[in-house]
């Protein structure tokens, strides 16, 4: 495994020296160093919203930067598109893989850059050549004349790299590979991208599973807050202690209220025993009482969305039970759920949550409209007045709520999602990262807005992958991974470490593991 | 993340106070400036007519009579048009209108049902319309088919059915209740204009005022925000297609009562004159924007372009190609203008938003 990439004098492909890229409001790379050698498997680690997503955009040509050099091959690199870049001889490989299903295998390799002669594709030569690749890949057994649809996850992963391949791409980014696969499917994935780099290739591999990132990885570059806070770690030596310091170490500012203490012997109000969706989630067991704020932390994929959305009903579960206040509740129905006094922000805001057209007051009353209707008339006037009250209460800037939702900032977008279930007889409400694209500053605001609601004894169960802010909202800490609890904690119980550890891992020995 | 160039939430005491925007740049006015658009249309189109036919419109007792005479001309596809939006707004399509009439006007002048007399007859196509509709409704909430494919459907069905019951036949009404609704006025306004007029009032109430109007435009403009909300979509959605059948057994009375007959080949291709009109009206096509007024000018500019070519004796030809550019430029038009403020709201979040 250690053959030549190591090998300090390999020649440097890529180099980046302090590129930033701000979008409105945000400064998502704030000076990121990167130093990618020909032939290693480059690994990036950080938390969500690192900028992670953003590097490997800047690199693929999708944006550009605001400062800073980047240098490809020895020289400047400022692709104007994804083409450009993708010509130059970086591809990318991303996790919704880009690929068009109707087509067959040696379509879709080459896409965009068909071989031709006098304007007709030469649908030989490019068969021909497909096989080429994908023997490359080791995946000869891929007919190049197979519709893509027809394949498992893994072969049209297969099937991307065969593009960058088609595109004698020097270096390929990709970004989280293994999370569309099953265990045995990610040796095999291994065992290409050693094919890969034993070429020559560059890989900049991105995961969030340390484990992989020690089989596969030469090199690590550690990410957080749009910076680069270590770089080009040996990826097999240097302790996990160490990578994950690096990725949490406070600078974000994030600012909790005094939390309250939990009145012991509170009314349990929601139940879920054995809640299981095949592939999603399995086995799932919690408890939230009145007033308690229970969080859940876990990665994107690990089911926490799905779980979040099977209680409520938008997802009907295969087996288990939700009880709310001891009662079953129906499975796969929200209206059920509302019902019975559940209320759920989910993690899309826009497209799950709010018509963006629409006035504020008709969003913040949308699940309660027909409870202020007369005989099938709604009430604008009783509406307004309850949406000014939920406005006062949550301070909802601008306070008219006549205005169109869609002009709100992403914090008071979100206010009004968690406003529409104050208005109802909300004793539980699901919360998906309820702080996703909102400020600092209306960061705060909501957390405020949640510990109140608990305090007049909402229970109040949150999902975040932001470790800090479970920790430092929830009363009760639920560590799920690939679709299971795999831990349980009082907030003051367990540190931030751990719970990333455990997110990562899923066992606390991974810590000793030191090749 | 760390450095915010968004300003911070000043705590200014803007709360309590709203801001007093003039009507004009309200956004719920946005329909409205639309809608004078369309009446803008309406003036030019009549100014045209007195142009070319100066000689008819000095003549008061002309101009009041052709009025009407556009007015009885909308009101059968204005009816449809109102069940039409109902549908479109709530993020679907019906293309089965047309022969949901035919299937509801041969249905109601068969010899079986004429011997009920007009009450029976009127009941025999308001049933056919909602009950096709019914079946239109639960093929796409609950059967999962997509609404162009099941409405299409629909559509080739339910004139094969209407053949089948009339045998291919003009089927004659001896009603004189029933043929009496075209051929009478009322207080000197002939009664089809008062069917539109309180088809359309109901549709306006419906939509703006009603609880079903409320969840039509949350079910069309975000169906996955209003099922998350504790909204039944797929109750409303196969409803909004019962809606539509309504009309469309009205619609069959009242085109009956023109022809004094009903047959299989009726009200061909209502469809896509529904469609025009609404979509000229201002309904959003994907859904979740649309208003009866808009949708009942987009009716009017149609009559009056068809009054205007018949009174100039032009032929249905030239008419059909005006029709088209018009539907063509009218969403030009409101594209441009969605396009400004769509752009205007994207410079808006670059601000306001993280």
């Amino acid at each position: 495994m250690t053959e030549t990439t190591e090998d300090q004098s390999a020649e440097v492909v890529l180099r980046l020296t302090d590129v930033v890229k701000t979008f409105p409001g945000v400064r998502a790379l704030d000076g990121v160093q990167l130093e990618v050698r020909a032939g290693e498997v480059h690994c990036l680690l950080g938390q969500n919203g690192a900028g992670k997503s953003t590097l490997i955009k800047v690199l693929a040509g999708v944006h550009r930067p605001d400062e800073g050099q980047i240098e490809w091959l020895g020289q400047d690199f400022a692709p104007a598109n994804p083409q450009a870049a993708m010509k130059a001889g970086i591809a990318t490989i991303y996790q919704e893989l880009d690929l068009v299903e109707d087509l067959s295998v040696s379509e879709n390799a080459f896409l965009g850059h068909e071989p031709r002669a006098f304007g007709f594709v030469r649908r030989g030569f490019m068969a021909r050549h497909t096989r080429e690749i994908l023997g490359k890949l080791g995946h000869a057994e891929i007919p190049p004349s197979r519709l893509v649809r027809s394949l498992p996850a893994a072969g049209k992963q297969v099937v991307s790299m065969a593009r960058a391949l088609s595109h004698d791409a020097r270096l390929i980014i990709m970004d989280e590979p293994s999370a569309v696969l099953a265990h045995d499917e990610v040796a095999n994935l291994f065992r290409i991208i050693r094919g890969l780099t034993a070429q020559g290739i560059a890989v900049i591999y991105i995961s969030h599973r340390l484990e992989e990132i020690r089989e596969i990885g030469d090199r690590v570059t550690v990410l957080k807050d749009g910076r680069t806070t270590a770089a080009n770690l040996p990826a097999r030596s240097t302790p996990t202690r160490d990578l994950v310091s690096r990725m949490t170490g406070r600078t974000i500012e994030y600012v909790f209220p005094e939390p309250v203490p939990a009145v012991s012997g509170a009314e349990e109000l929601l139940r879920v025993e054995g809640l299981t969706r095949s592939g999603e989630f399995a086995d799932v067991s919690l408890t939230v009482h009145s007033g308690e704020i229970v969080g859940i932390a876990g990665l994107v994929g690990s089911g926490r969305s799905e779980l979040l959305e099977t209680i409520f009903g938008a997802r009907r579960s295969e087996a288990g039970t939700v009880r709310m206040a001891g009662k079953v509740l129906r499975p796969g129905s929200v209206s059920a759920a509302v019902r019975a006094g559940l209320g759920m922000a989910p993690e899309e805001r826009k497209s799950q949550a709010l018509l963006l057209g629409e006035p504020i007051y008709r969003n913040v009353t949308l699940s309660t409209f027909s409870e202020y209707a007369r005989a099938g008339f709604t009430n604008a006037g009783r509406e307004i007045d309850e949406a000014n009250r939920i406005a006062d209460q949550l301070d909802l800037r601008p306070r008219d709520v006549r205005r169109a939702v869609r002009t709100l900032s992403g914090g008071n977008q979100q206010k009004v999602v968690v406003g529409r279930w104050l208005l109802g007889d909300t004793r539980l409400l699901l919360l998906d990262e309820p702080t996703r694209g909102v400020d600092v500053g209306a960061r705060a605001e909501l957390y405020q807005v949640i510990r109140d609601l608990a305090a007049q004894g909402v229970g109040v169960l949150l999902v975040s992958s932001e470790v800090p802010e479970v920790l430092g909202l929830a009363d009760r800490v639920l560590v799920m991974r690939e679709g299971r609890m795999v831990h349980e904690a009082p907030a003051g119980q367990i540190d931030e470490d751990t719970v990333l550890d455990l997110v990562m891992a899923g066992s606390l020995q991974v810590e000793e593991v030191t090749i | 993340m760390t450095a915010q160039t968004a300003p911070a939430p000043v705590k200014e005491p803007e709360h309590s106070a709203p801001e007093k925007r003039s009507w004009w740049r309200d956004d719920a006015s946005e329909s409205m400036r639309r809608n004078l658009g369309l009446v803008g249309v309406l003036i030019a189109l009549i100014v045209v007519g007195i142009i070319t036919k100066p000689d008819l419109y000095s003549d008061g007792a002309w101009v009041r009579s052709n009025i009407f005479t556009i007015l009885e001309l909308a009101s059968v596809i204005g009816v449809v048009t109102v069940g039409m939006t109902f549908v479109i707004i709530g993020g679907g399509i019906d293309l089965s209108v047309g022969a949901i009439i035919a299937l509801a006007g041969v249905w109601s002048t068969t010899l079986a049902t004429q011997d009920l007399g007009p009450g029976g007859m009127i009941f025999c196509a308001l049933a056919v319309g909602i009950g096709v509709g019914v079946v239109n409704g639960i093929l796409i909430s609950y059967g999962r088919l997509v609404a162009f494919i099941a409405t299409l459907a629909m559509l080739v069905a339910a004139r094969g059915l209407a053949a089948q019951l009339s045998d291919k036949q003009t089927q004659v009404s001896n009603s004189d209740f029933i043929n009496g609704l075209a051929a009478n006025d009322f207080l000197g306004v002939p009664v089809l204009v008062y069917i539109l007029a309180a088809v359309v009032a109901a549709g306006w109430v419906l939509l703006n005022r009603t609880t079903f109007g409320r969840r039509t435009v949350a079910v069309g403009g975000n169906p996955e925000a209003a099922r998350l909300a504790g909204i039944n979509v797929k109750r409303h959605t196969l409803l909004l297609y019962a809606l539509s059948g309504l009309c469309c057994g009205i619609a069959a009375i009242m085109l009956t009562s023109q022809a004094n007959s009903a047959q299989a080949a009726m009200a061909n291709l209502y469809e896509l004159d529904a469609i025009a009109a609404a979509i000229i009206g201002g309904t959003l096509l994907s859904g979740g924007r649309g208003t009866i007024i808009g949708s009942l000018l987009g009716v009017l500019v149609f009559s009056t372009i068809t009054n205007l070519f018949a009174i100039n004796n032009l032929s249905t030809e030239v008419q059909n190609m005006v029709k088209g550019g018009i539907i063509v430029a009218a969403v030009l038009v409101q594209q441009v203008q969605f396009k400004s403020l769509s752009q205007f709201f994207a410079k808006n979040n670059k601000i306001t938003t993280s």
